[in-house]
């Protein structure tokens, strides 16, 4: 038995490590990915009183700690039983979008460009940002540091600071938009919703006129038959803030429509002792292990998961995205997570379009962006979409409001099974016995987890876009026979 | 002068601090030209066994963030010590342990126990929880251990300097960096990328006296957006706090929580912030006293929310059993 470890920060405090098990014939044996570290939100928020949580929990994550904000902000109103006033609704939606821009603008620029633009086994020193760049032209690069910008900027004008958000409080918002803050929001909208428009351009140009690539998505090595979920609106359409928790199966029936309170009849988690992450799987068919197919508790969450379980966008521009989708890649559902990319470019249009949408409500500057609460606090839960999958949080407090229970099922969370098989599907499917492991191997094995975005590796929000990468390959009694690195 | 060496590395951080590295935007580029990475793992392909390859005290200056929550953590903060000839703790969690220090709290067996046999998503039966060590069938499994407290940087290896904020305002990282580029640092062991002064006294909101005689909270109250906010009787973490975040969360109309860290000479944030506020409760009377304190829920927890692991409390103390 060998064993390959692609630890991607090398012995460090990690974000996540593969160990690849190769049996003496030099086949894939088993694979393992593990996520090296814990901090205990569950614990410590504890004994706090929960209109503090919004402002704890985006320390979870400095790369989405507005999904945290928010998905806490709805879960307080849920313990204090308010409904917030619609303006304040559509303010934390405006807000999401735009963190939602911002963090899918740095995922595909930064890390999943390269791969494409720059070929899955090229030379690793230009298979980075830099290299896209030298080779799209300084313009689309300017335009990329611009919106991202942008988006940032808008962040800190309506919550305080783009990175620590300070602003859900039971019942609505801190603080509500002046007319020159709208006048700001609706320009740079103007320019996110063209600058989407550029980005479904270079998508078309980079992979899609290119078949190789379109091969590359739908091979095998990058399949997994799963069931999705995503939130979705009252005609089923994508949602990012409000709305009920859609699920399907992987012929794309409805399973199960569900609020947030209604989650843990139909969603657990499993745990294995050599993971710090656990493994949520649904309820009604249970965990199965880690399996695909029709039969397993296994699903996927984030853009893939999220187009698959809507009927469509809101948005018009959207809207025509989605239908080109799924027509490209022969029809609903698409299981072949190397199109995750380009669901996070249908998502990208259909933010910049919500975007504008609200910047230019004429509501969106009334000042009425709260409600007292009325009600004792007791209980509740809040989901919102993460960009990185449905996130979820839970919160129990006594009747002063102090927590005594806290439950988080986190976006990427949800797809960790779903990344373990499809680094194991994609290892299978490229190492091959006597052949050698070259850069190329291990870019395209990393390529099965980068599509999903995962949010333990903040280092794929890198500048240059590539995680390190060193795979050793090992004898039984630990002797390196092999060292690659990049 | 020859160009400048440096090097910035992530700890038991959430991403948040290196954010704020990026955020520098086209500056990043400035920064390049003045000064060599020479490790970065969140952007450059730099490995731990290129920093032990240095010799000591190669790199100029590193960066580092996040708590030291693990044993790795801990052997690279030693590592890094001994390769830079400066070591900044930048941001909170590297500073004064941060909100996950608020882990000190508890123990570290319960805090496993709530995670993974105390979560209602979570069945469970066998009560799993994650090991050092687990054998599967096809070999041995490792990850690193959890350690029972967090600590600072400096409570591991010296420090010379401190960049406060969770995370530092993208203004001040800039500034730390045009200040060690010039050489224009202050005598070590300091604060940098900050204000000398209080929150307070940056503060814009119109102060009066402050008399309070009941403390109300974000739930039950719509600040006014113009005045202090510990005057409206809601904790706001100001008086014990140092400047230098641009008042960020009070532009937000909410209250500050003290992720600057304690003001200079204060060794002991939240002390400093309940002597702030028993100076403004408008009673003698003890038990009219000890009404209004009971309004402040949680002092504790929101006194020392970013600087716990760096207080004389620490935390919570078990003896170890022999």
């Amino acid at each position: 038995m060998k064993r390959i470890t692609i630890d991607p920060i090398t012995r460090l405090e990690g974000h996540g490590k593969i160990e690849i098990f190769l049996n003496d014939a030099g086949e894939v044996a088993d694979v393992f990915f593990q996520v090296p570290e814990l901090r205990g939100f569950e614990k410590f928020c504890q004994g706090r009183p929960v209109w503090e949580l919004p402002s704890i929990v985006p320390k979870i994550c400095g790369v989405c700690p507005v999904d945290h904000h928010l998905a806490s902000g709805k879960a307080v109103d849920a313990v204090y039983g308010i409904d917030p006033p619609p303006v304040a609704k559509k303010l934390r939606t405006l807000y999401h979008c735009v963190h939602r821009i911002h963090s899918h603008i740095a995922h595909f620029y930064a890390l999943a460009a390269p791969d494409f633009v720059m070929g899955p086994d090229a030379n690793p020193a230009v298979r980075n940002v830099l290299g896209v760049v030298g080779k799209v032209g300084p313009e689309l690069g300017g335009a990329v540091l611009k919106a991202r910008r942008l988006a940032q900027d808008i962040q800190a004008m309506m919550a305080g600071s783009q990175t620590y958000p300070n602003w859900m409080v039971p019942g609505g918002v801190s603080k509500g938009l002046k007319e020159e803050e709208r006048k700001q929001i609706e320009q740079h909208a103007r320019y996110f919703v063209e600058f989407a428009k550029t980005s479904i351009k270079v998508f078309d140009d980079v992979v899609l006129k290119n078949k190789a690539y379109v091969d590359l998505i739908l091979s095998d090595a990058y399949k997994l038959v799963t069931h999705y979920m995503g939130l979705v609106d009252e005609k089923n359409h994508l949602q990012t803030t409000y709305g009920k928790v859609r699920v399907v199966d992987t012929q794309g029936k409805e399973i199960v429509k569900y609020d947030a309170k209604d989650y843990l009849q139909h969603v657990a988690e499993h745990v294995e002792p050599w993971s710090y992450l656990k493994f949520p799987y649904l309820k009604a068919k249970g965990w199965k292990g880690f399996v695909d197919g029709q039969d397993s508790g296994v699903y996927r969450a984030a853009p893939l998961g999220r187009l698959n379980a809507s009927d469509g966008m809101s948005t018009p521009l959207a809207q025509a995205e989605y239908e080109r989708f799924f027509k490209t890649l022969g029809g609903k559902p698409v299981h072949s997570t190397l199109a995750t990319h380009w669901a996070r470019i249908v998502e990208l249009v259909g933010a910049a379009e919500v975007a504008l949408q609200l910047a230019t409500d004429p509501e969106i500057t009334n000042p009425k962006v709260r409600e007292l609460p009325q009600q004792k606090p007791s209980e509740g839960v809040g989901i919102v979409e993460a960009s990185r999958g449905t996130l979820t949080h839970h919160y129990k407090t006594d009747e002063k409001g102090m927590v005594v229970a806290v439950n988080l099922i986190v976006g990427t969370t949800n797809n960790h099974a779903p990344i373990c098989m499809s680094i194991k599907r994609a290892a299978q499917g490229l190492i091959k016995r006597g052949q050698q492991i070259t850069d190329g191997v291990l870019n395209m094995i990393e390529m099965a987890f980068r599509a999903y975005d995962p949010c333990f590796s903040c280092a794929t929000h890198s500048l240059p876009g590539q995680m390190p990468l060193e795979v050793v390959v090992r004898e039984k009694d630990g002797t390196i026979v092999a060292r690659r690195q990049r | 002068m020859p160009k400048l060496k440096i090097g910035l590395y992530w700890a038991a951080a959430c991403g948040g601090c290196d954010v704020s590295v990026l955020d520098l935007h086209e500056k990043i580029l400035k920064v390049a030209e003045a000064a060599d990475i020479l490790f970065w793992p969140i952007a450059l392909d730099f490995k731990e066994k290129d920093v032990e390859a240095m010799p000591d005290g190669h790199m100029d200056v590193c960066f580092f963030n996040g708590a030291v929550r693990n044993s790795e953590n801990e052997h690279m903060a030693k590592l890094l010590r001994k390769k830079s000839k400066v070591l900044v703790a930048f941001g909170s969690c590297s500073y004064l342990g941060g909100v996950p220090g608020l882990a000190n709290f508890y123990q570290r067996e319960d805090v496993l126990r709530t995670v993974y046999c105390g979560s209602p998503s979570t069945p469970n039966e066998k009560k799993t929880i994650p090991q050092e060590k687990t054998t599967e069938k096809v070999g041995e499994l490792k990850i690193p251990a959890f350690y029972a407290q967090v600590k600072t940087l400096a409570q591991v290896v010296p420090v010379e300097y401190f960049l406060p904020g969770c995370p530092p305002a993208v203004e001040q990282v800039w500034a730390a960096v045009e200040a060690i580029v010039t050489g224009k640092l202050p005598k070590p062991p300091a604060v940098v990328g900050a204000s000398d002064k209080a929150l307070c006294d940056e503060c814009p909101r119109k102060k009066g006296e402050k008399k309070i005689k009941q403390f109300r909270s974000v739930a039950d109250t719509i600040p006014d957006p113009e005045i202090c906010l510990l005057e409206q009787g809601i904790i706001c973490c100001g008086p014990a706090t140092r400047a230098g975040c641009g008042y960020r969360c009070i532009k937000a109309n909410m209250p500050c929580r003290g992720c600057y860290g304690p003001t200079p000479g204060v060794i002991d944030q939240g002390a400093k912030m309940l002597s702030a506020v028993a100076s403004v409760i408008d009673s003698s009377d003890p038990d009219e006293v000890e009404k209004i304190v009971a309004g402040i829920p949680d002092p504790a927890g929101t006194f020392y929310r970013f600087s716990l692991p760096d207080s004389l409390l620490r935390g919570v103390r078990v003896e170890e059993a022999k």
